[in-house]
């Protein structure tokens, strides 16, 4: 199955969206630490900025500046929203407040305790109805994602925007499940080569375990990676980066993987270098 | 050799490339974006743009309030005996009522394929999948399918809302006094329990599936969804056979949430009656296996036959007060089917019985259906179960398919005379051959279903 790509951009440590990024993911420019994005998620109104979970803003994010990339019309585009444990700052107020005895939670939290609450915000800020799928599967939610969007734009024949994000969980909930980092991705797919495309993409599900899933040469970038599921994205971001013809395999739950064989596409070098 | 990825299209093993594009045009030939411009893309047209091949449940149950299994749903359904009880969940202090799955707390967590450690799964949520996976041999039909193509050919997609939530609302309540530090119990546990990923991993290691997997959480239309999922990576070509269903276990969380909401009545719900004040909500587990009409054909057979998905676009917890994205989930629905509105015959509501959902989802089912399509809502039985809503209301429709049944409402006593489309408060008997059903969640997500028989 063939995809391209016209639009990307990754959030994290030293990865402060897709221009300030793609030289360190292609290897040109050493990754420099650095403290956790703080971003704003402007496309959010203002009320909803202050009103949504950091998670949320990660993702609207990420997701703003590929819709704005690719020039696109985000009410004319699906989206794939893939979060392995979603809103756990919500979840650790809400029980919190359910081990007390009064159990008073406040309705705001409430709706936004439910795991498709980026989507949903996503949604609401660019009065998108086109359909969202939000889905969960541990290390492998990017991966899913993946699938998922491939599968909707060949069949819906749509742009899919894919949003893959997790935060650390806070305490006690990080003793749980230790996410690293912070990490947020999207892409922009569609099934058919648009101008200024960044990458084709030929995707190929394999239960051939005989080769590793891809990894970073950098390895403060593999810790990176093997510390949060958005984050394994990274060997398809670097290779988007690099444009060279690279295959790149992803872990897809021990048993498949998912072979992305990546293409550059020549009338995106231009936009690729202007960092 | 690896076992059953053997590519049916291009005769070659292990890996199964997906389509037909060509797999070995040189680099230096793609010349991406300057092969044309992009497709248009029509401004006010839903999603569906052709018609699917319908798929066939070769397989399907469901355990809710109403019952283990197919027959128990049916007779409960057809008695009109609602499941809904005075809440009596742990030590809820909430003047409501519930729809609770009996005996979930006694049950025994056991079983599955060999070499699995199943007592890690072991939570309310999964008791419940295990439940569901126990009735009308929906087990044994998802290893013949497994059998007939292969482990890693086979898809499991969950849809839930709140997974196993209810492990941590108690392991917070036992926190370390100095530290604050969760039971080191939960801690091992949480990916297998509360993690959103915990009921799709339960279910495909119990049945010893392979394949794609993974949870799909949109709120209330969640398991509604996983169906255009599985016929998406059907046509797609990642599986061959998926099995879909959803799975949501009462919970501090939901039960204090809706409180909070002011959306929970006091009493059972009544959906589309006048004096409607709010839901009640439930739990349910239900599955179904789908598989293409080729390799599963069987006369009489239920099949999914379309699927529409939207968004409303328009807040967290409320509806779009014209159901501009209801409409387009339905509409999206009958273009995938091939079929008019004219050929539903009967329409399983969402129907919550909240005052702003029955009256917004009667204003969009009535713009696409007009006054005369029988319609009603199964809430006054099971309760809203939330992420399992979806598959609880597509094993509902495949029951009317099969037995020539139309359920209608109970609890409602006087029909909101507000309400257009034609809601049916008394079960009917009478051939069905097509069935829409609809599921909507927080959010604006939203999804419809049509089922056939073949």
């Amino acid at each position: 199955m063939t995809l391209y790509v016209s639009g990307i951009s990754t959030l994290g440590p030293g990865l402060p969206g897709w221009a300030g990024s793609r030289a360190v993911l292609a290897g040109e420019r050493p990754w420099c630490e650095a403290d956790r994005p703080r971003p704003s998620a402007s496309l959010l109104p203002p009320n909803e900025q202050r009103r949504s979970s950091e998670t949320v803003r990660w993702a609207v994010e990420v997701a703003q500046e590929v819709i704005q990339q690719a020039k696109a019309d985000a009410r004319e585009v699906v989206s794939v929203f893939a979060s392995s444990d979603g809103e756990t700052v919500v979840l650790d107020r809400l029980c919190t407040e359910l081990a007390t005895p009064q159990r008073t939670i406040s309705p705001t939290l409430f709706h936004h305790s439910v795991h498709n609450a980026a989507s949903g915000y996503w949604g609401i800020a660019t009065g998108s109805q086109q359909s969202s799928t939000v889905l969960a599967c541990y290390d492998s939610s990017f991966c899913a994602a993946m699938l998922e969007a491939a599968a909707y734009a060949q069949i819906e024949e749509r742009p899919v925007l894919l949003v893959a994000y997790d935060l650390p969980s806070p305490p006690p909930l990080y003793a749980a499940r230790p996410l690293q980092g912070g990490f947020a991705t999207a892409l922009l797919l569609t099934r058919t080569p648009a101008p200024h495309n960044l990458a084709q993409l030929d995707l190929t599900l394999s239960n051939d375990l005989s080769e590793d899933a891809t990894s970073m040469d950098d390895p403060r970038l593999e810790a990176m990676r093997n510390g949060n599921q958005a984050a394994r994205s990274l060997p398809l971001l670097a290779a988007i980066a690099r444009q060279r013809g690279t295959l790149v395999r992803l872990e897809y739950l021990g048993d498949l993987r998912l072979l992305i064989r990546v293409m550059p596409c020549r009338s995106s070098v231009k936009t690729l270098s202007a960092d | 050799m690896a076992q059953g990825l053997v590519n049916r299209h291009t005769k070659k093993d292990v890996s199964h490339r997906i389509d037909d594009h060509s797999p070995n045009q040189a680099i230096d030939d793609v010349l991406c974006g300057t092969q044309g411009s992009r497709d248009p893309v029509p401004q006010d047209r839903p999603v569906a743009t052709r018609t699917m091949a319908p798929l066939i449940l070769t397989g399907y149950t469901l355990v809710s309030a109403l019952g283990k299994g197919l027959d128990e749903t049916y007779r409960a359904l057809r008695n009109r005996r609602s499941g809904l009880r005075p809440c009596d969940f742990e030590d809820v202090g909430i003047t409501t009522y519930i729809g609770r799955v009996d005996d979930v707390e006694n049950m025994s967590f056991s079983g599955g394929s060999a070499s699995t450690r199943l007592e890690q799964f072991d939570c309310r949520n999964n008791r419940l999948a295990l439940l569901g996976l126990q009735q009308d041999g929906f087990t044994q039909a998802a290893i013949e399918a497994r059998e007939r193509y292969g482990a890693h050919r086979v898809a499991v997609l969950v849809g839930s809302s709140t997974s196993g939530i209810l492990e941590t609302e108690h392991a917070y309540c036992h926190r370390d006094p100095a530290s604050g530090a969760l039971p080191s119990s939960y801690l091992t546990s949480h990916r297998y329990t509360h993690n959103m990923f915990s009921a799709a991993h339960f279910v495909r290691t119990y049945l010893g599936l392979r394949g794609p997997a993974m949870v799909i959480s949109t709120a209330c239309s969640s398991s509604a969804k996983a169906f255009a999922t599985a016929a998406r990576f059907i046509e797609a070509g990642f599986c061959d056979a998926a099995v879909v269903g959803g799975v949501d276990s009462l919970c501090l969380t939901i039960l204090y949430g809706f409180a909070s909401l002011q959306l929970m009545s006091r009493s059972p719900c009544r959906p589309c009656d006048e004096n409607r004040d709010g839901l009640t909500l439930g739990e349910s587990a239900g599955f179904a296996l789908l598989e293409k009409s080729e390799h599963a054909d069987q006369p009489g057979a239920v099949a999914l036959s379309g699927y529409g998905e939207s968004c409303d676009g328009y807040h967290m917890s409320h509806p779009h007060p014209e159901g501009t994205g209801a409409i387009r989930a339905m509409q999206a629905a009958l273009l995938r089917s091939g079929l008019t509105s004219a050929d539903i015959d009967y329409i399983h509501l969402h129907g919550t019985a909240t005052r702003a959902n029955d009256s917004i989802e009667d204003t969009a089912v009535h713009s696409v259906f007009g006054p005369s399509t029988p319609c009603s809502s199964t809430k006054g039985w099971t309760g809203h179960t939330l992420g399992a809503a979806g598959i609880t209301g597509a094993v509902i429709a495949a029951l009317s398919l099969t037995r020539s049944f139309v359920p209608g409402t109970v609890n409602t006593t006087r029909l909101d005379p507000s309400l257009n489309s034609h809601v049916l408060l008394e079960n009917r008997e009478q051939p069905v051959q097509r069935v829409l059903s609809n599921s909507f969640g927080f959010g604006g997500n939203n999804c419809s279903l049509i089922f056939g028989t073949v």
